[in-house]
């Protein structure tokens, strides 16, 4: 198996990707930066609460938020995908410093599923309003039809 | 009784300026505007006064004159300049990630093609891509249906463009321009109509190929659009490119510089007009763009003029494109001849048993996908949209997350509009050309 | 009535006398309804279609209906064009407060009416759960035909509709009803404009 700056890699359907955990989340994307990853083109998570068990390569745990980060090079017309393991509760630093992009992304994955970013400037709610309740994208949220929320007006 | 009646979105709001700390305005100016750092260590050493601090902070939106759709900012202004601008979105939030997840792979077009209004046939191709990637058949789309796909979203790049050329034209004052620009759209829009059944939200580009065959007479109806299209295109210079107030309201606003844009992801025309020539068509191609023969068209100011220049000349680029589709079109299937993921066709149906339950279990159960997850990126009218699809190996997506350039390039708004005037905030927002579907979804 | 028939056949050139005889209320309401400003209130792809509708093709102003208004203290109608979403709502119905009297709602899109495809925890299942809806306008985006069809649904609604009574606070909303006089057998003629 290979490794890029001492995290396992790996393919998915022909595209680069490379696994890294919490811990070696920020140095490795500070080296991929000088690496010449000069674009953070998108930065998502996934919930895997009902599917455990997806294939990863040998080394790397399986836990419940995977934080995937697309990163694109202008320059070499290449893309890889960096997906980092994280524990329910568990925090990401945020990347904000080398990519001032993702922050929305960040925001947005904050929202949706939770996850909190160390030192992120502006670490609130997105697209929910600022009072609700729960994360929509986790698994274990519901989907179905919620009560109208809108607060009483006087007309 | 108080005149601000409560709503539920309470902290998001810009903090007061003058009850900062130095060293909290730093982290807040710098989130916000992200100035550089020399920059924002100067205003540090101002100390605020908070009795002479005379800024204001004004709400614009989610309801407001632009037509840009529900976009929300806070703008913090001194005089007449902004000094600050937050832009507040989640306003026409869909849920559509978490739809995405209940729909099977058959039925998810109808989905994201609701993403990008503007460009809905861009949001079906890029999954459609990300779906026959993980099936393994990416390789095996039949000719035709490629091309089809190609016609389909140049076609769509151009209605969309001149969409922002009547939107923008309309934000700007030149309302005469709204009524042209939709005139022109319109002729794109009844060649959808003829070939897919709708105007908008089409759910014509299938996993496996295009839904239908092109209507008879289709050569002939996109030549009579670029017959018409393309001598308009002149006459929109007329009317607006060398004009002096036009000029004048466009030229040095919304300034943004290449490192800038990069570090923000920005992507198509907002990146273009920077003068770095990246596109998805040209420099990661997908279908046959590299095939055709076209130019990269950019900017050299990153100013909200080369924004729109850069739109009205990629519609003649892609005038050029279809030409060049219109020549190089096969003859053949238009879809996969793959039991798997295409449907039996319908006289099929009426004869066979075997056809009928084939096309029930692919409309109600869909089709299976082999485990795995990917990500693919297409050049939408806006920039890079991206579909990120992981599978299970069901015939649901585990998760589909859609990268909507929109929603990156918005980030771009503050720093556009740091130090401009708030009568040319509307001209930024426009000349950025958000879908506030796509921001939100 | 024959004076109005002269003019409604002829034009002003049926015309014999420089004025014209009608009931206050029929005029009040023909006016009303000949020039019922819509308060432009796009939230997604509906509204591209709103426009559409309001572009050179379908020109929405044979109807009166050209000036878009953004201040909701000019317009009359409020077409809400879109999916409405829980953060959305209470912006909506504020909006929908600031609204002048007379005002009306036309519901465009499925999603605007039921919340269309969008069951789930983000979009309200219908504006008519935040502000009364006149016309429900169905369809995936409603072509612009289908908007000029609910469009004078609304004018008919406004034509025969009660004139100054002010909705109860219920929210009814085309649900009209009069309580000083009985509702006549027959619907209420229609004087000006027969369409
Ligand atoms: S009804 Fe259809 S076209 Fe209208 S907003 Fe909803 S999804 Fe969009």
């Amino acid at each position: 198996m290979d490794l890029l700056h001492g995290c396992p890699t790996g393919d998915s359907r022909g595209q680069a990707t490379v696994f890294a955990s919490v811990e070696q989340y920020l140095p490795l994307v500070k080296k991929l930066a000088d690496d010449g990853y000069n674009m953070c083109s998108d930065l998502t998570a996934v919930d895997y609460l009902t599917h455990p068990g997806r294939a990863l390569p040998e080394g790397v745990e399986a836990k419940r938020f995977e934080l995937v980060v697309n990163l694109l090079s202008l320059d070499d017309r290449k893309r890889l995908r960096v997906r980092v393991q994280l524990e329910d509760g568990q925090s990401a630093p945020s990347l904000f410093d080398l990519y001032p992009g993702t922050e929305a992304m960040e925001r947005e994955v904050f929202d949706m599923y939770g996850i909190a970013f160390t030192n992120h400037p502006d670490l609130t709610r997105i697209l929910m309003p600022e009072d609700w309740d729960g994360h929509p994208l986790r698994k274990d949220y519901e989907l179905g039809q919620i009560p109208v929320q809108f607060k009483q007006v006087n007309s | 009784m108080s005149l601000v009646q409560q709503t539920n979105e309470g902290g998001q709001e810009l903090g007061a300026r003058s009850e900062l700390t130095a060293k909290e305005l730093l982290r807040e100016v710098g989130s916000v505007l992200r100035m550089s750092e020399a920059e924002a260590a100067a205003l540090a050493l101002d100390e605020i006064d908070p009795t002479t601090d005379q800024t204001m902070i004004i709400n614009m939106g989610p309801q407001h004159p632009s037509t840009h759709g529900v976009l929300r900012l806070m703008l913090e202004l001194q005089g007449e300049t902004v000094l600050r601008c937050k832009p507040i979105i989640g306003y026409l939030h869909t849920g559509m990630e978490k739809t995405a997840e209940q729909l099977s792979y058959m039925q998810g077009g109808t989905n994201v093609t609701r993403m990008d209004y503007l460009s809905p046939l861009n949001n079906e191709l890029v999954f459609s891509l990300a779906v026959e990637k993980l099936l393994g058949i990416e390789g095996d789309i039949p000719e035709r249906a490629v091309w089809m796909r190609m016609l389909l979203s140049e076609l769509n790049r151009m209605s969309s463009h001149l969409l922002f050329m009547a939107t923008n034209g309309m934000d700007l004052g030149a309302v005469s321009m709204m009524i042209y620009g939709w005139r022109e759209r319109e002729q794109v829009l009844r060649f959808f109509q003829k070939v897919t059944g709708l105007r908008m939200n089409h759910n014509f580009i299938r996993p496996g190929g295009v839904a239908a065959d092109l209507t008879p007479g289709w050569r002939d109806d996109v030549l009579s659009i670029l017959e018409e299209v393309e001598p308009r295109l002149d006459e929109y210079d007329v009317l607006m490119t060398g004009q002096p107030i036009w000029r004048e309201r466009l030229q040095g606003v919304g300034v943004i510089t290449q490192q800038e844009a990069i570090a923000l992801s920005a992507t198509g025309p907002t990146l273009r007009c920077t003068g770095l020539p990246w596109d998805l068509r040209r420099d990661q191609p997908y279908l046959r763009y590299d095939e055709l023969d076209f130019d990269v068209i950019v900017g050299s100011y990153g100013d909200a003029f080369d924004r729109y220049a850069i739109r009205l000349n990629e519609i003649r680029e892609s005038i050029r494109i279809v030409r060049q589709i219109l020549e190089r079109m096969p003859s053949g299937d238009y879809r996969i001849q793959d039991k798997k993921v295409t449907p039996p066709p319908r006289a099929r149906i009426d004869e066979s048993m075997e056809a009928l339950i084939h096309h029930f279990k692919i409309f109600t159960e869909g089709f299976k996908v082999p485990e795995g997850e990917v990500y693919v990126a297409i050049e939408s009218p806006r920039g890079e949209i991206g579909c990120y699809i992981v599978s299970d190996g069901t015939s649901t997506p585990y998760r589909m997350h859609m990268r909507a350039p929109s929603f990156v390039n918005i980030q771009c708004l503050p720093h556009m509009m740091r130090g401009g005037l708030v009568a040319d905030a509307v001209a930024v927002i426009s000349s950025v050309d958000p879908v506030l579907g796509e921001v939100d979804r | 009535m024959g004076l109005l028939q002269d003019v409604l056949d002829e034009g002003f050139s049926g015309i014999q006398h420089n004025f014209i005889t009608a009931k206050l209320e029929d005029l009040v309401r023909w006016s009303r309804a000949r020039s019922s400003w819509p308060a432009s209130f796009g939230l997604a792809c509906c509204a591209i279609e709103m426009m559409a509708t309001g572009a050179a093709h379908y020109d929405i102003s044979r109807f009166g209906m050209e000036v878009f208004r953004a201040s909701p203290r000019q317009a009359d109608i409020m077409i809400v064009a879109g999916r409405v979403s829980q953060k959305m709502a209470p912006v909506l119905r504020q909006v929908y407060d600031q609204m002048m009297e007379p005002k009306w709602v036309i519901s465009m899109g499925v999603c605007a009416s039921s919340g269309g495809m969008f069951n789930n925890y983000a979009i309200v299942q219908g504006v008519d759960q935040v502000v009364p809806v006149d016309v429900y306008a169905p369809g995936c985006p409603p072509t612009p035909e289908t908007l000029i069809h609910a469009i004078e649904t609304l004018h008919g609604l406004i034509e025969t509709g009660e004139l100054l009574k002010r909705r109860s606070a219920s929210g009814s909303g085309a649900n009209v009803h009069v309580e000083a006089a009985p509702v006549p057998a027959q619907p209420v003629p229609v004087m000006l404009g027969t369409r």
